[in-house]
């Protein structure tokens, strides 16, 4: 083993501790807003302490706070979040890995312009090209539906780019025994790339559900119905910008309900996450 | 690089079927608008699309000699420099730090990336919520210290918060794949250098971030995309651009004029040179980093 | 877990049947960017209207911010799926009427639903600012208000100030800010919000200044903004000088100062009458007041103008459509939709009936602050710099002054260098958009 002095040891545990005091503070912050009372949190400085209104602001939210939110209750908007969140994972891991297959695995015409054509999409968010592509829905009669709100977001290329990365690293060696093995494409494809990518499948998972959970722009666009929309916009409807009065205790109630799912999305896949990363840089 | 050597299987048909979803779902949703948009950057319309003109490159012209053009041209540069090295510099710091200990390991890491799972419009809103000089307690606590906090009309400051806020967001991604890519570094290549008697901070520099040139690349581009687009919904929540222009990227302005103040032609336009200078950076990136960079 | 599906597949069920069964109805869509209570307010409303009849059924929803919500509806209008009722704030009002051919006046389709639209039957100052030059009225107005002052009791008592004598004029708020200031009764003596629409626009109304040429723009787009008369130039070095130490701080382009005063940290403070709410439910002891002029100007205190937004109807409908939006519109026009209207969400009433039936119950003798913008709106007949200001661009207008302000309160340029960089880069943005 290298050396590893006990002094070093504990200046990286003092440096994680003051790291994750501020990575974390905004969120814990959040859950103590969550549990004060509405003339609490409008006067500054709010408590470092968790309030006693917990359970009150709570089940306010979940269950006498339904108008709040066009009538659609908070149940409804998480389902369609997972919805979104869910189908795109699964949609854009199965576009891309295909793609990236073809890209790496085989040599034709118009190979690097296609890797290109599809490179580019990384780049160019939503926000700028917003009223043609949303010509586009309507021209194709997907507003207000779930293959609206997931389709068009399957297209960009981060987990292409990211099977990419992995694939390049498969030896050529395993192609070759491969072939020699009489394995067709499908086959490798089915029986050696798909079980070696499991866990860049399952890190990617994480990282699409966590990208299709956290949208914004677009369920705001392409949804008309209230029970339509996701999470997230709900919670922007409870906050108001102009003259209304914003029940700011339960906005953080609903905001933590936001962010939970998706928290714990990524704590209990962890492990594959994590490992699925080490794997794609090995 | 190491594709040209590639082993690769003889078939004529199946590659473009394999890309045919993908490609599909491109070119509909994303160059069919983009098209478009460059259609609209030669036009000048109302906002309602009742009345149209050609005019050429007026627009163009008039937006590239706009000062506020290239002010938000700088700002963006600064804003995505400084997003991009922070959240990447904490990020390595911390996993390496995570990689050093031996107990709580598993601990930190989980509780490290918990932002990770936060909406930036949503992450938006708790920085202001803490760092709001009119409601925020931090702002509160920073201001009674005596400090004249106030991103309000402080620009400098301003750019601090969405900075910070942008950079907060990113932090547990890229701790995430450094701690990856930590792992994955084999422990014996280390362990002879600290036989050689190099030291912690050489084998640092000399082994341990070399090898981690892939990540880095990886994280760059990610970085750089999430610094140029993905913050909107944070700059949108926490400065709206401001005070004057000190906050306004690029991408908000394009969201700006044509979303707020409907001058669809500039706006345009400005889509349009986005997509030009996007490009260009990638290209660059790819061409330039990735020759440097091991697949193992 | 399978308890959880089975509830929400059969959430999901009772909502297609009930979509299901609505065929026989004409849906009115309406789109809105109302939020929190305001929100429900809406959905109140069109819940009552769905009960009250059965032949149309409002449906609302939500689009995001006022900006979104308009952008939303224009995006879909290219697209040919506009929404039957869209609500746009005051700013876009100039939008929507350049709009020729997209929208059809809310005059026109009351008549179509067989009630002949009457002028005086409405609120005047509301209702000018929503009609043409010759007093058609383009759009509905929804939720109106207007600006007046704020105060906080406690702190004019600390500072030794008259609680119950809330300052008239602008010099005696920068006084009194001074002494709350001075005497360390509070951290800052005044703020406001929305230093666009109180301190310009209405500012300019109040008292009796132009904001631009061609009646602001009422008579015609072709505007050449005045705001950096001497007057302006005073006011705003005023706000300038103040806030180098403190006195006056600044909380944001739009409603966020709100938060400030509401946190004890300013004594004075101006805001929309909408923001009462919130004032009320923070538990302060507060006071109100009319909006303060400035003394120097001749005619002060003419009229201000109203906040807001106001419902606009998409042309391209069919027939049935306008009649159900005439209906609904019949229906909030009604006296006591229009007095709950006003009573509970403090809107200002759109109708005079309105306004005197809640005079009669004795509303205003507990909540005098509730009247107090309607008397600013009443008291003279507008004059030509009074009834609103019109730009097809105001939102950008805004913002341009907005940006030049953040710099003037920042120290980087005098009031008099703001106003005339506001001047100069806002005549171009109306050139520009306007076509020349």
């Amino acid at each position: 083993m290298i050396q590893n002095n006990p002094i070093g040891r504990f200046i990286a545990h003092i440096i994680l501790i003051i790291g994750i005091m501020i990575v974390a503070f905004p969120i814990y912050y959040t859950f103590v807003a969550s549990t004060q009372s509405l003339q609490e949190i409008m006067r500054p400085p709010l408590s470092l302490l968790p309030g006693n209104h917990f359970w009150e602001n709570y089940s306010a939210a979940l269950f006498g706070g339904v108008g709040r939110i066009g009538g659609v209750g908070v149940d409804r908007l998480l389902f369609n979040t997972i919805v979104m969140a869910l189908a795109i994972a699964v949609g854009k891991i199965a576009i891309s890995i295909l793609s990236a297959y073809a890209i790496v695995f085989f040599r034709f015409p118009g190979r690097m312009i296609f890797f290109w054509l599809i490179f580019i999409t990384l780049m160019l968010p939503v926000e700028v090209r917003i009223l043609p592509t949303y010509k586009v829905m309507v021209d194709l009669g997907l507003i207000d539906t779930y293959t609206g709100l997931t389709l068009p977001l399957m297209a960009s290329a981060t987990a292409t780019l990211l099977f990419r990365q992995f694939f390049m690293t498969i030896p050529g060696e395993l192609v070759e025994a491969a072939r020699v093995d009489g394995a067709g494409p499908w086959r490798f494809f089915k029986d050696i790339l798909l079980p070696l990518s499991k866990t860049n499948i399952a890190a990617l998972f994480v990282i699409l559900f966590i990208y299709g959970w956290t949208q914004y722009l677009w369920p705001l666009l392409m949804t008309n119905r209230n029970d339509m929309t996701t999470i997230v916009i709900g919670l922007r409807k409870m906050i108001s910008f102009a003259d209304a009065d914003t029940e700011w205790h339960l906005v953080m109630v609903t905001c933590i309900l936001a962010i939970v799912p998706p928290i714990l999305v990524v704590m209990l896949m962890q492990r594959w996450f994590v490992r699925g990363l080490v794997e794609t840089e090995k | 690089m190491a594709s040209s050597t590639r082993v690769t299987f003889p078939n004529k048909l199946l590659p473009y079927l394999l890309l045919a979803p993908q490609l599909a779902i491109t070119a509909i949703f994303f160059y069919w608008p983009a098209s478009q948009a460059i259609y609209q950057s030669v036009l000048r319309e109302d906002p309602f699309g009742l009345s149209t003109q050609f005019v050429g490159l007026d627009n163009f012209r008039r937006v590239i000699s706009d000062p506020n053009y290239v002010n938000s041209l700088q700002v963006t540069v600064i804003f995505s420099v400084a997003t991009a090295l922070i959240a990447m510099a904490l990020a390595l710091l911390l996993a390496v730090m995570a990689d050093k200990v031996i107990r709580g390991k598993g601990i930190y890491r989980t509780l490290l990336i918990w932002p990770y799972a936060v909406a930036p419009a949503i992450a938006g809103m708790l920085w202001l919520f803490l760092f709001n000089p009119s409601m925020g307690t931090l702002a509160y606590l920073v201001r009674s210290a005596g400090y004249n906090w106030d991103p309000l009309l402080n620009g400098d400051q301003a750019m601090v918060l969405v900075v910070s806020a942008a950079a907060w967001k990113q932090i547990s991604y890229n701790f995430l794949f450094f701690v990856a890519g930590l792992q994955s570094i084999p422990k014996s290549l280390i362990e002879a250098a600290a036989i050689d008697g190099a030291g912690e901070t050489k084998r640092f520099w000399t082994i341990i971030f070399p090898l981690l040139a892939p990540t880095t690349f990886f994280l760059l581009v990610v970085n750089t995309v999430y610094a140029f687009f993905d913050t909107f919904g944070i700059i949108h929540a926490v400065t709206g651009g401001g005070p004057g222009k000190a906050t306004e990227t690029l991408v908000y302005k394009v969201y700006n004029d044509g979303f707020v103040n409907l001058i669809l032609g500039d706006s345009a336009a400005q889509s349009v040179i986005l997509m030009i200078i996007v490009i260009g950076l990638t290209a660059i990136q790819f061409r330039y980093v990735e020759r440097k960079v091991h697949y193992g | 877990m399978t308890y959880r599906g089975t509830r929400l597949s059969l959430a999901l069920g009772i909502m297609l049947a009930s979509s299901t069964s609505s065929f026989a109805l004409t849906e009115i869509s309406w789109w809105h960017a109302m939020t929190g209570a305001n929100n429900e307010v809406v959905e109140t409303l069109s819940k009552e209207f769905n009960e009250s009849q059965s032949d149309y059924k409002v449906v609302p929803v939500f689009k995001g911010t006022y900006p979104e919500t308009l952008n939303a509806g224009i995006a879909a209008f290219r697209a040919k799926q506009a929404p039957d009722i869209m609500q746009v704030f005051d700013a876009g009002t100039g939008v929507m009427m350049g709009a020729q051919g997209a929208i059809k006046p809310v005059a026109d389709i009351l008549s179509m639903g067989g009630t002949k639209f009457d002028k005086s039957l409405y609120l005047p100052g509301i209702v000018s600012y929503y009609s043409k030059p010759d007093g058609t009225m383009l759009s509905f107005p929804y939720n109106s208000s207007s600006p007046i002052l704020y105060y906080n009791k406690d702190i004019f008592k600390k500072a030794g100030l008259d609680e119950n004598n809330p300052p008239k004029t602008w010099p005696e708020v920068w006084e009194a800010a001074k002494k709350i200031k001075t005497s360390g009764a509070a951290n800052c003596g005044f703020t406001s919000t929305w230093l666009t629409w109180i301190h310009t626009e209405n500012f300019a109304a109040w008292n009796d200044l132009s904001f631009g040429s061609n009646e602001n723009g009422i008579a015609g787009t072709d505007v050449e903004l005045k705001i950096n008369s001497p007057i302006f130039v005073k006011h705003f070095q005023e706000l300038a000088d103040l806030a180098k130490d403190g006195t006056f701080r600044y909380g944001g382009r739009t409603s966020e100062a709100k938060q400030l005063f509401i946190s004890g940290e300013c004594g004075i403070f101006t805001e929309s009458s909408g923001g009462l709410g919130d004032v009320i439910k923070s538990g302060m002891n507060y006071g109100t007041g009319q909006l303060p002029y400035e003394p120097e100007a001749k005619g002060a205190p003419q009229n201000t103008i109203p906040g807001g937004a106001s419902l606009w109807v998409f042309a391209g409908k069919s027939d049935e459509q306008y009649k159900g939006v005439a209906a609904f519109f019949n229906f909030l026009s009604k006296t006591e939709i229009q007095a709950r209207l006003h009573q509970v969400s403090g809107y200002l009433p759109v109708t005079l009936a309105a306004y005197e039936e809640t005079k009669k119950s004795g509303f205003y003798d507990k909540n005098p602050a509730r009247e107090i913008p309607i008397k600013q709106m009443m008291g003279k007949a507008p004059t030509e710099n009074s009834k609103g200001v019109r730009l097809v661009n105001l939102p950008q207008v805004r913002d341009i002054e907005n940006e030049e302000y953040e710099n003037m309160l920042a120290g980087k340029q005098t009031a008099q260098q703001a106003l005339d960089n506001a001047v100069k880069r806002g005549n171009a943005a109306i050139k520009q958009a306007i076509g020349q």
